[in-house]
């Protein structure tokens, strides 16, 4: 480890920090994972719209990674997470979750797959205990990256063009693929995944190649509005994507202290990714169970009346009876609504008659609403941008 | 003139119930047999210009809702939270301990990075426990063999406390309650240094060691306490632990009681099978509707009630209730601060809790010389300078240490102590501070050694145990102190005990003192009004 | 080769009580045992403690050939210098010796409550362990029963049974005795086959546990076997194979073989695959989930708790073979003699096996089986359990000779001359066991019996009810509930609940 005098720096810097502690014009800094990160840095309403209009970067370094090698690498992640890792084929990026044995979640998080044994998992707490002893028995070595790997994310309509301009050629990359390029006298990977549910692009490469790949992004950016955006701007396109974020929207099963606060892939809409047929994982048992005998709580994406972000509610039935909390909500700029993401009691989830009491505070005294909120289909934000490959030209 | 009650002791849980009572208007008498007060809570001024913590040194368990409801901030009582921490290893190396999650996590790292992730899991494994035991510590233990309602709803209440948790977390839980702190934390982490560290707390004031089952209990008696409601913090009481009974005496006199120090009890006085006062070792008596005694019950009912007076199989539980002491302490007026040579400069982990043993093993080996009849040859201390954030208790740039030390028995080789032992544990630690910082002994001033002799001479700790009685399953909850007696009452009508012989024990709680006010006002039948409902953990 | 719908791994008493339930109630049974000889852990054992009464009746193991040398074995606790403490009867009913009045009341008085304790305990042995929910179909009734029980020995006995429970041997028998070589003698029958000293916590239930098993229907009797533990073994293979159990020596399985989830066979080292509709399991616990199955098929937090269950065994396994009957300072050689000292001896021979290293002075209980039975060839067996031993020391071969010479220098102390009379000596450590007998840590009840280990958190919370986790493989093992001994408990519970399961 670094240095015995970090009780000096409790925080760290990421390797783009020289560019982002210049551009942080409202000196606006939050903690992530033990990370000084920008949480905006001028205007948020302007960083939202360049995702949604332009282009925008986002540093991704305080992501926690783990690179899974060896010849077991495929069979382990298959024990380990719920959705089949061996079908995602090399150069291929998926999305996946795991839980512990009860079937309650750990964390959900991207999987890319560098070569035949060589996987890298990213996610947002840190497992390490959890991925060495789920490897005990098979052939791999589990190794943190996170420090090893600078990590940037490019979203918005102009993210594609912006990349060919920096010359990377990316025309054939469809969604959830990745391909290598050369970066000055190393190298880039560039996946196309992200986080705001738009076109996007992830890049990664390593801390040495941090500020020059920053420069270039900017270079070839400028005339397509690149602009940097804080954690706030991304946690409202994530929220019209209706993605979800661990420790937010539910509280990982290895530091949860309330058992009733504990959440299962199912009971966060996840059941979609679980592979039943693959053979035996972690909580397979317990998630077979539960899908047999059905869920207490479920997670649905919500319209709210008003105009009113509903930011921690509680949700009643009946205006009465407490059926659940709001976990992420906002005034949607690009849709116009009132949207959330919430855990509900699955009996109150398809019953309607959902409201959502709002604490709207306004010169000192709370404006109280009990609006009225319906169960939507998730992501509220769908663009065919998204998908288009080749991606069209901004 | 009669009081209504008579507090034999004037430690904390005495003067806690001592408040309650009187603010409840009833006619409190405290009597102490040192010229001070305090106990084992207590200031003293035993070298010009310092002050020590001499007993108790650091504070986390004393309730808040007592320190709300007898007013004691007003009153003076200030705690103090403290930062930091080190674990020196031996080769000069160490563990450090931050407040921050983050910097506390590199720390571990340097060390163990799985360590360093495990740490959560672990604390979540122990506020759960936390959150579990709190609304116990308020609260009458069930008499296991009554078919009294109170005693049969009791049982009920904590039934459900038990059950209303998963099957798999009660299964963890009956692990944890029942297992070493050693093969605990074999369930976490594999460096030797941070299971070291944890397992501070697991041997403090006990009579066991880290491989002794029944010390994860006592981990957790040391974890549920709280600064602020920062669950586990420790934190110092402003002007030495002293201060929270110089605050609870003050808010007694304000509430109309009164103490009398340079009063030793002779004996309690029995008539008709009733306490009706007692007779004071000057000869005089007091008399009193109710006598409650802040003494450990072997002091209590071996040396100053007449056996005659008790049940025989009382008697005998109390002959067996087990006091072994384990630890002494070191008192030190220093001249200057001692510079550690493996730490670096700046670093805030000296304002906490320091120590120099880093491993199970060694831990365990201090223990065996205390099983054997000495005191151990390579100690364990839990060594802290107050001065460093309570600049009160000595003048400008000079400090005063307090070294809590373990292993040190009752007895050496079933004889009593001498000085020459004394001096011999003294230097045992004091060598065991020098080998770390260098220079460190030509800067005392003054040193106070207490050994187990010197706590029950002076406090009045049966056999020098700090907890009035080891915490074991066989003396806790329903068994403390003795089996159909955890009630605060004893076989004498109207005489009654409050003190850390009772659940839930020691650690300067005040939680005793206060369950004893209760029941007494509950005999009484009158309201305790001024009695706050326990803090949960929310 | 004909099929079987069951398979059962491990010839050893559980195995083979399980084996003979299924077999009478219709199952085709095959036995696999990895040693050229039935028996398992009967061989390590020189003494019968703890044999179910129901396995007893229902393999009828009389008809089958047992029988008792004694079925009520007294014990000799051993001075050094001559004084040596008689102990007749179940649990030292009985004291002779020069021991004094009030020990001998006090005594009678605590042997009579802690057998009226273990007695209230005992039906907890011969049933499934409950679970901590509701609607699981535990045994409500039974334990119910003993709740009642509990009860009905009087406010004051239940109230100590509430204090002692979890408390420890040093305190319970120094608050009442005073005679070293008695406590000392108790200390360690009560820390036997455990890895604590009498002053652990949590020291006093295994020794309840203890005491809870019988010999010829005598609770807390000792029994030793006409022909010594192989008999009793032998009995059982012969009532199994009665019960038309086959029985297949030199077959060490390698894998419990699993496809779709469900086990449906096993995979001899030989790479021979047998299958059928229910493999049973009387390997340990640790070993049939960590490598007869294996991580791939199991969750992952089981598999870590299963990596860190305590087993640790503290006891080493003597065996002398000498020219002529030793002399223990006149203590008669047909008694279990104890080499104990006081109880502060027997926390001191506990010390250094914590830092894994080997006691000046182990305690040892020593069986001269030829004392009772004769051999031919006129040489006499000394057979000798020593504790406590290192399960990891640093150095497995130097520790092996240390403890060698210092379980030989304590037999030289309390009969001198025996050294001289020495032909043949080996000595089992607890990783020597380990290599033997396959048990982990060499831990005789396959898994510590320590009370986080007990009951429903044995061998580990979650499946604590012979169910494994995976469809068709039961676990019947020591390191099952109720623990190891000479008993065939677990195995019998095991096919208890496989008869009860849909």
């Amino acid at each position: 480890m670094s240095t015995l005098r970090h009780f000096e720096t409790p925080l760290l810097k990421t390797p783009f920090h020289a560019r982002t502690e210049a551009a942080n014009k409202l000196w606006s800094w939050g903690n992530w994972g033990g990370y000084t990160t920008a949480l905006c840095f001028d205007d948020l309403a302007m960083e939202h719209s360049a995702i949604r209009n332009a282009a925008t970067v986002y540093d991704l370094c305080p992501m926690i990674k783990y690179r899974i090698e060896g010849p077991d690498a495929a069979e382990y992640l298959n024990r380990l997470l719920i959705r089949n890792a061996a079908k995602l084929s090399v150069g291929g990026v998926q999305y996946t979750a795991w839980a512990n044995d009860a079937g309650h979640m750990l964390d959900d998080g991207t999987l890319f797959r560098l070569d035949e044994n060589h996987y890298r998992l990213c996610c947002q707490e840190r497992h390490l205990n959890w991925l060495l002893d789920s490897a005990f028995g098979f052939d791999v070595v589990i190794t943190e990256e996170t420090e090893d790997i600078a990590a940037l994310s490019l979203q918005g309509p102009t993210s594609a063009e912006i990349l060919r301009r920096a010359g990377f050629a990316i025309e054939g990359l469809k969604p959830f693929r990745m391909a290598e390029f050369a970066l000055g006298t190393g190298r880039v990977m560039i996946s196309r995944t992200g986080f705001t549910g738009d076109l996007g692009y992830e890049l990664w490469t390593t801390p040495e190649q941090a500020l020059p790949l920053w420069d270039l992004l900017f270079d070839a950016g400028t005339l397509h509005g690149l602009r940097p955006i804080g954690s706030q701007a991304l946690n409202m396109a994530r929220l019209e994507a209706g993605l979800i974020i661990t420790g937010m929207d539910f509280t990982p099963a290895d530091t949860c202290v309330r058992e009733d606060r504990l959440r299962s892939p199912v009971e966060m809409g996840l059941a979609w990714m679980i592979d039943w047929e693959k053979g035996h994982f972690t909580g397979k048992a317990a998630l077979l169970a539960q899908r047999d005998r059905g869920t207490k709580w479920g997670f649905v994406g919500l319209e709210i009346n008003g105009n009113i972000a509903a930011e921690g509610s509680i949700l009643y039935h009946d205006k009465k009876t407490e059926v659940g909390v709001i976990t992420g909500a906002i005034w949607s700029p690009v849709l116009k609504k009132n949207i959330a993401l919430a855990q509900i009691l699955t009996k109150h989830a398809a019953a309607g008659n959902i409201w959502t009491e709002i604490y709207a505070l306004r010169e000192l005294h709370y404006e109280k609403l009990m609006m009225r909120a319906r169960v939507v289909d998730r992501p509220f934000f769908v663009h065919p941008r998204r998908r288009a490959t080749p991606p069209g030209r901004f | 003139m009669i009081y209504d009650a008579l507090i034999i002791g004037a430690g904390h849980n005495g003067l806690v119930t001592a408040c309650y009572l009187a603010r409840a208007g009833l006619k409190v008498l405290v009597v102490e047999k040192n010229d001070w007060v305090g106990g084992a809570a207590v200031s003293r001024e035993l070298y010009p210009g310092f002050t020590y913590s001499n007993c108790s040194y650091v504070s986390s368990l004393f309730r808040p809702e007592i320190m709300r409801d007898l007013e004691l901030p007003k009153h003076g009582l200030q705690v103090l939270p403290y930062e930091g921490g080190v674990l020196f290893t031996e080769g000069g190396g160490y563990l450090g301990m931050f407040r921050d999650h983050e910097a506390n996590r590199r720390e571990f790292a340097r060390h163990s990075r799985r360590d360093a992730e495990a740490y959560d899991r672990y604390s979540r494994d122990i506020l759960r426990n936390c959150r579990l035991i709190r609304p116990m510590l308020m609260r009458r233990p069930p008499d296991l063999a009554s078919f009294h309602p109170r005693d049969l709803m009791e049982l009920a209440w904590l039934g459900k406390q038990i059950t209303g948790q998963s099957e798999a977390q009660i299964y963890d839980m009956m692990r944890f309650w029942t297992m070493s702190i050693s093969d605990f934390l074999d369930g976490y982490f594999e460096n030797p240094a941070v299971k070291a560290y944890q397992a501070v707390g697991s041997i403090i004031g006990t009579a066991l060691g880290p491989m002794s089952p029944g010390t994860a209990y006592v981990l957790l008696h040391h974890a549920m306490g709280d600064v602020d409601g920062n669950v586990g913090s420790w934190g110092y009481s402003r002007g030495g632990m002293g201060g929270i009974t110089k605050a609870l005496t003050a808010s007694l006199l304000a509430a109309g009681g009164e103490v009398r120090t340079g009063s030793g009890v002779a004996q309690v006085l029995v008539q008709g099978g009733r306490a009706v006062g007692v007779a004071l070792a000057n000869g005089d008596e007091v008399r009193a509707r109710r006598v409650i005694s802040n003494m450990d019950v072997r002091r209590t009912f071996l040396k100053h009630v007449e056996a005659k007076e008790l049940p025989a199989e009382f008697l005998k539980r109390v002959q067996r209730f087990k006091t072994r002491g384990s630890s002494g302490k070191l008192n030190i007026a220093l001249d200057g601060l001692p510079e550690f040579t493996a730490l670096p400069k700046g670093a805030p982990n000296i304002k906490g809790d320091m120590h120099f043993t880093d491993s199970i093993e060694k831990m365990e080996a201090a223990y065996d010389d205390w099983k054997a009849g000495h005191y151990s040859a390579q100690p364990f201390q839990d060594m802290m300078i107050p001065t460093l954030i309570d600049t009160t208790m000595t003048p400008p740039g000079k400090h005063f240490m307090s070294c809590f030390v373990q292993y040190a028995p009752p007895k050496i080789e079933g004889r009593e102590w001498t000085d020459a032992d004394r001096d011999g544990f003294r230097d045992a630690c004091l060598n065991q501070i020098e080998a770390h910082a260098p220079g460190f002994k030509s800067k005392i001033l003054h040193v106070e050694v207490r050994t187990p002799r010197e706590l029950e001479a002076e406090v009045g700790l049966t056999d020098g145990n700090i907890f009035q009685g080891e915490l074991t399953f066989d003396q806790m909850f329903f068994n403390r102190p003795v089996p159909g007696y955890a009630n605060y009452r004893s076989p004498i009508r109207d005489l009654w005990i409050c003190g850390s012989s009772t659940h839930p024990g020691g650690g300067v709680m005040g939680a005793p003192g206060r369950n004893a006010a209760a029941e007494v006002l509950r005999d009484m039948k009158m309201p305790a009004k001024d009695m706050s409902d326990a803090y949960a953990i929310v | 080769m004909p099929s079987f719908d069951t398979i059962v791994i491990g010839a050893g008493p559980n195995g083979l009580a399980a084996a003979h339930r299924l077999a009478s109630k219709g199952a085709s049974v095959l036995i696999l045992e990895a040693g050229a000889m039935p028996g398992g852990g009967a061989g390590l054992a020189h003494l019968s403690y703890n044999l179910d009464p129901r396995v007893q009746k229902a393999m009828a193991l009389s008809s089958h050939g047992l029988q008792w040398a004694t079925a009520d074995l007294a014990t000799t606790a051993l001075s050094a210098d001559g004084r040596h403490l008689r102990m007749e009867g179940a649990v030292g009913a009985l004291l002779s010796g020069d021991i004094s009045q009030a020990d001998r009341r006090a005594w009678a008085a605590l042997r009579a409550r802690l057998l009226r304790f273990a007695s209230v305990l005992a039906p907890l042995n011969h049933m499934a362990p409950p679970r901590m929910t509701k609607g699981v179909g535990n045994p409500l009734l039974g334990l119910a029963k003993i709740g009642l029980r509990a009860r009905m020995l009087g406010a004051a006995d239940f109230r100590e049974l509430g204090r002692i429970l979890l408390t420890n041997v040093h305190d319970l028998l120094d608050d009442e005795l005073s005679d070293p070589r008695l406590k000392g003698a108790l200390a360690f029958d009560a820390t036997l086959g455990g890895w604590l000293g009498p002053r652990s916590p949590n020291s006093v239930l295994p020794w309840l546990v203890r005491l809870s098993g019988q010999t010829a229907g005598v609770q807390g009797a000792l029994g030793l076997p006409k022909g010594g533990m192989a008999a009793l073994a032998a009995a059982m293979v012969k009532s199994a194979q009665a019960a038309g159990v086959t029985i297949r020596c030199n077959a060490r399985v390698q894998r419990v073989l699993i496809e779709g989830e469900r086990a449906v066979g096993v995979t001899l080292m030989n790479g021979e695959e047998l299958r059928a509709a229910r493999v049973v399991s009387s390997a340990p616990p640790k070993s049939t989930l960590l490598s007869l199955v294996g991580p791939r098929h199991l969750d992952a937090g089981l598999i870590t708790r299963t990596r860190h269950q305590k087993a640790r065994g503290a006891a080493a396994k003597l065996h002398l073979t000498l020219t002529s009957l030793p002399d223990f300072r006149g203590a008669n050689p047909m008694d279990r003699l104890i080499i104990a000292g006081s109880e502060q001896d027997v926390e001191r021979a506990f010390n250094p096996v914590k830092y894994g290293r080997v006691p000046a002075l182990p305690g040892m209980e020593i069986i001269l089986p030829s004392a009772h039975d004769p051999r031919a060839d006129g040489l006499h067996h000394l057979s000798a359990i020593a504790q406590f031993a290192p399960h990891a020391p640093a150095n497995r071969d130097s520790a092996r000779a240390d403890m060698r010479a210092a379980c030989l220098a304590q037999l030289e102390t309390h009969a001198p001359g025996l050294g001289a009379r020495i032909d043949h000596a080996e000595l089992l450590m607890p990783y020597d066991i380990e290599d033997r007998y396959g048990l982990p840590g060499g831990q005789w009840h396959a898994g510590e019996l320590s009370v986080e280990q007990m009951l429903f958190l044995r061998p580990l919370p979650g499946i604590a009810q012979y169910k494994s986790p995976v469809a068709g493989l039961w676990l019947a093992s020591a390191g099952c509930h109720p623990g190891g001994g000479v008993s065939g408990s677990a195995g019998w519970n095991a096919a208890l609940a496989m008869e009860a399961a849909p």
